[in-house]
């Protein structure tokens, strides 16, 4: 008798997107296999000043070398690894609180989901990178730690207010109710009813999100704010090199390329995930 | 015998007009009643004061002879075990995150009910007339009536002794409109169950005794064979006489 | 007499889906059609198609012909001449239909300044006024005073209802299209608004077409009716004739499970 009911339809939407998923999965991959590989290898050492200055890319530096002769290959290698754990790191502790708070506010009462709403606006109209910085002044010392830590509390405020927003939405849906007839205590709905709901679009949000911390760490250390020399971080790399931009173009291309392919193949893979990992593959 | 006894219950939302006002009636054991209303009406409210989401402000309800205590966490857990709901929009009411089989046994696992759930689950979605197959399935991959079919096997899977219903057929088309009133038919004879519509086809199809709500207070009450035969107040009669028929 | 609205062997489709099959119909000017079928039937989407409101990701075969313009390839240009002038929709939930940012007078004068315009006339604003006060009687609204300057969100669904049926007159269709307009209605409101539909076609001479899944409800409007399923027709004949006698099994069942509710009503379910 239910064969009557037709079956719900549904666009192939992940399969169209391939293409670009792939373009993802192989930005986001070159770029990992970099990092770890410079924990091992790198075709010299970060501080070796053995070759010519500013010596245009050749089979000895396949990158050239930088005003002070260093391979920038190497400091492309070592600076993979350091945006990627800024990267990470920053969207783990930015994710942590904000999810925290966010969920917290929309459960909230209503004075209180009003008061944290007004929190996470005033706060967002601070640019992450001044919090960033306030924090690194408050700490007194620059370190990638620092760095890491500064970046995802300058990043929590968004977070959390997407969170409460995509939690808000949730809560509205039957699905929640049902659960709460079930028997199933708060703590088990959030885990399994409410996360997984706000995962997709959270997904894509980290990943903007990682995107602003590697960018905003380049800016942090271009101010020296952030990693302290001689590491190699991307943001250090392009500050270094503006003087020498028309003289050694690669010395600012390179990594300024290196940044925008890992922020474009975070993006790209966040999209291919949610699709994957969506089951209803739903679109709004 | 008294399985729910709602007496002189009345709610406001805030600082608000009252939704409900004096409302009192009972709910044999075993009966099969219809709540009807309209936007407005308060129904909606009265369902959520039944299932403990909400506390009346005047008046109690009582649950097989004692008082439903939604702040008490012992007393709603085995409230939870005996009273189940199936809701409006079969498109919202299943998480579309999981699987059917993991819908279907929610309650068993939040409930704690002892027993094989998986045997369990098997049972009952074979009982509300869908493949075994459908429990390694997602909501996305169904039609409304036969989500419907899945949110009505959760809410009957722990064995229920009260079921409510919240428009539990007014999104769904004609045709499943009538297939899903027939299981709600067959579900019935063991269970009791509230059946909150504003649809008086339905309500008149499904269910012996009737309650009608306006505005936050019940204007008539009775059987539904005498209610619809002689409607005695004229929200009634309005509501009865507006009713679209075939020719 | 030519038709109003004339769709012949229209068939829609997306990239993955046909969603309309090969659907022909016509209505003549003046004359009530009824368009029934349950969700996923393609019903609105023929509306759409009609008035050439399609999502661009659909392609339309065939042809619709709508006051003597071909609609399918039709630059927007002459498209938007023609909603209003020739065709004006009535939707399901008037609640996302008006613009909830703007008072519901204001809303109601557009169409009625765009039609001032179109007949060479000024739209000053005490014409504009007027027209809209005139409106608002004709659609039954009470307090017009209050209505004027309340958004949609400060007044009942019935009452949004008449305000967006207002608007589509506002533009005096020789067609109007209600795609579901009393789904997300009350009961009783739902009487009131089908009651008020049928007496302003009546008197102002508007073809209709009326799409729902309510066969009662399409039985008290149209004159004629079209069965459709999964976007193919069904059956089509006079509505008297479709709904008392079907000839298909889709539609037996469908008149069937109608009048089993029927039936529960006056106690002998």
């Amino acid at each position: 008798m239910t064969a009557q009911e037709p079956e719900a339809r549904r666009l192939p939407r992940a399969r169209r997107r391939a293409p670009a998923h792939w373009l993802g999965l192989v930005l986001v991959g070159v770029i990992v296999a970099a990092g770890l590989v410079s924990f091992v290898w790198t075709p010299y050492a970060l501080s070796d000043m053995a070759g010519g200055r500013l010596a245009p890319p050749s089979a000895a530096h396949w990158a050239g070398t930088d005003r002070l002769g260093r391979d920038v290959f190497t400091q492309l290698m070592i600076g993979a690894r350091i945006a990627l754990v800024v990267g990470c790191g920053a969207v783990a502790i930015g994710g942590a609180i904000g999810i925290a708070v966010g969920v917290l506010a929309a459960f909230a009462t209503r004075f209180a989901d009003d008061a944290l709403a007004a929190v996470f606006d005033i706060l967002i109209a601070f640019p992450t990178l001044l919090i960033a910085m306030l924090v690194v002044a408050a700490r007194e010392e620059a370190s990638l730690g620092t760095a890491i830590l500064a970046l995802g509390i300058g990043l929590s405020p968004i977070v959390g207010r997407v969170t409460r927003i995509l939690t808000k939405r949730v809560l509205s849906k039957d699905y929640i109710t049902a659960a709460r007839v079930s028997g199933t205590g708060w703590p088990a709905i959030v885990l399994w009813h409410i996360l997984p709901n706000i995962a997709p679009f959270l997904g894509v949000n980290l990943a903007l999100q990682f995107g602003l911390a590697v960018m905003a760490e380049a800016s942090l250390s271009y101010l020296g704010l952030g990693t302290p020399p001689p590491n190699a971080s991307w943001g250090r790399m392009l500050q270094e090199a503006q003087g020498t931009v028309y003289t050694a173009p690669w010395g600012a291309l390179l990594p300024g390329l290196a940044l925008f392919s890992l922020v474009i193949g975070v993006n790209l893979l966040a999209d291919a995930l949610r699709d994957r990992f969506d089951p209803a593959g739903r679109d709004s | 015998m008294t399985l729910l006894d709602v007496e002189n219950v009345g709610f406001a939302y805030g600082a608000g007009r009252p939704v409900l006002e004096d409302i009192s009636f009972t709910v044999p054991r075993g009966a099969n009643i219809g709540l009807i209303g309209e936007s407005g009406s308060g129904k909606s409210t009265l369902l959520r004061l039944l299932l403990g989401l909400a506390v009346p402000q005047k008046g109690r309800i009582l649950f097989d002879g004692a008082p439903l205590v939604p702040r008490d966490r012992g007393y709603m857990r085995g409230y939870r075990r005996r009273v189940q709901a199936v809701f409006q929009d079969p498109y919202s009411s299943l998480n579309p995150a999981h699987r059917i089989r993991r819908i279907v046994t929610e309650p068993l696992r939040s409930l704690k009910v002892p027993g094989d759930h998986r045997r369990m689950a098997e049972k009952v979605i074979a009982d509300v007339g869908l493949e075994p197959d459908t429990l390694d399935r997602y909501p996305h991959q169904f039609s409304g009536g036969q989500r419907q079919r899945i949110a009505i096997a959760r809410a009957i899977v722990a064995r229920p002794d009260l079921l409510l219903a919240d428009e539990a057929v007014s999104a769904l088309d004609l045709s499943t409109r009538i297939r899903i009133v027939e299981l709600f038919e067959k579900i019935a004879s063991d269970v009791t169950m509230v059946f909150v519509s504003h649809d008086m086809g339905v309500v008149a199809a499904l269910c012996d005794r009737m309650i009608v709500l306006d505005r936050g207070h019940i204007v008539e009450a009775g059987e539904t064979a005498a209610i619809l035969r002689a409607p005695q107040h004229s929200y009634t009669r309005n509501l009865l006489a507006s009713i679209p028929r075939m020719a | 007499m030519a038709a109003l609205l004339d769709v012949r062997n229209l068939s829609l489709a997306t990239a993955g889906a046909r969603l309309i099959h090969d659907l022909s119909f016509a209505i003549a000017p003046g004359e009530r059609f009824g368009l029934i079928g349950e969700s996923g039937s393609g019903k609105s989407l023929t509306a759409l198609a009609a008035t050439g409101l399609l999502p661009r990701a659909i392609a339309a075969e065939g042809r619709i012909t709508l006051a003597g313009t071909e609609v399918i390839g039709a630059p927007e240009r002459r498209l938007a001449g023609l909603r209003g002038a020739a065709v004006a929709t009535v939707f399901q939930e008037p609640l996302t239909a008006l613009n909830p940012l703007m008072p519901l007078g204001r809303q109601i004068a557009g169409p009625v300044r765009r039609r001032l315009r179109r007949e060479g006339r000024t739209p000053t604003r005490a014409a504009v006024a007027e027209e809209v006060r005139a409106l608002l009687d004709q659609v039954r609204l009470p307090e017009p005073e209050r209505l004027l300057d309340a958004y949609p969100h400060e007044v009942s669904g019935g009452q949004r209802q008449r305000v967006a049926i207002a608007m589509a007159l506002a533009c005096r269709p020789q067609l109007l299209i209600a795609d579901e307009p009393t789904t997300a209605l009350d009961v009783t409101t739902q009487a009131e608004i089908v009651a008020l539909i049928r007496a302003l076609v009546a008197e102002q001479n508007i073809a209709l077409l009326f799409i729902s899944h309510d066969l009662p409800v399409v039985g008290q409007l149209t004159e004629r009716v079209m069965v459709i399923r999964h976007g193919r027709a069904v059956e089509t004949g006079p509505a008297a004739e479709v709904l008392s006698r079907p000839r298909e099994a889709y539609t037996q069942d469908l008149v069937a499970a109608a009048r089993r509710f029927d039936k529960a009503l006056e106690g002998r379910g």
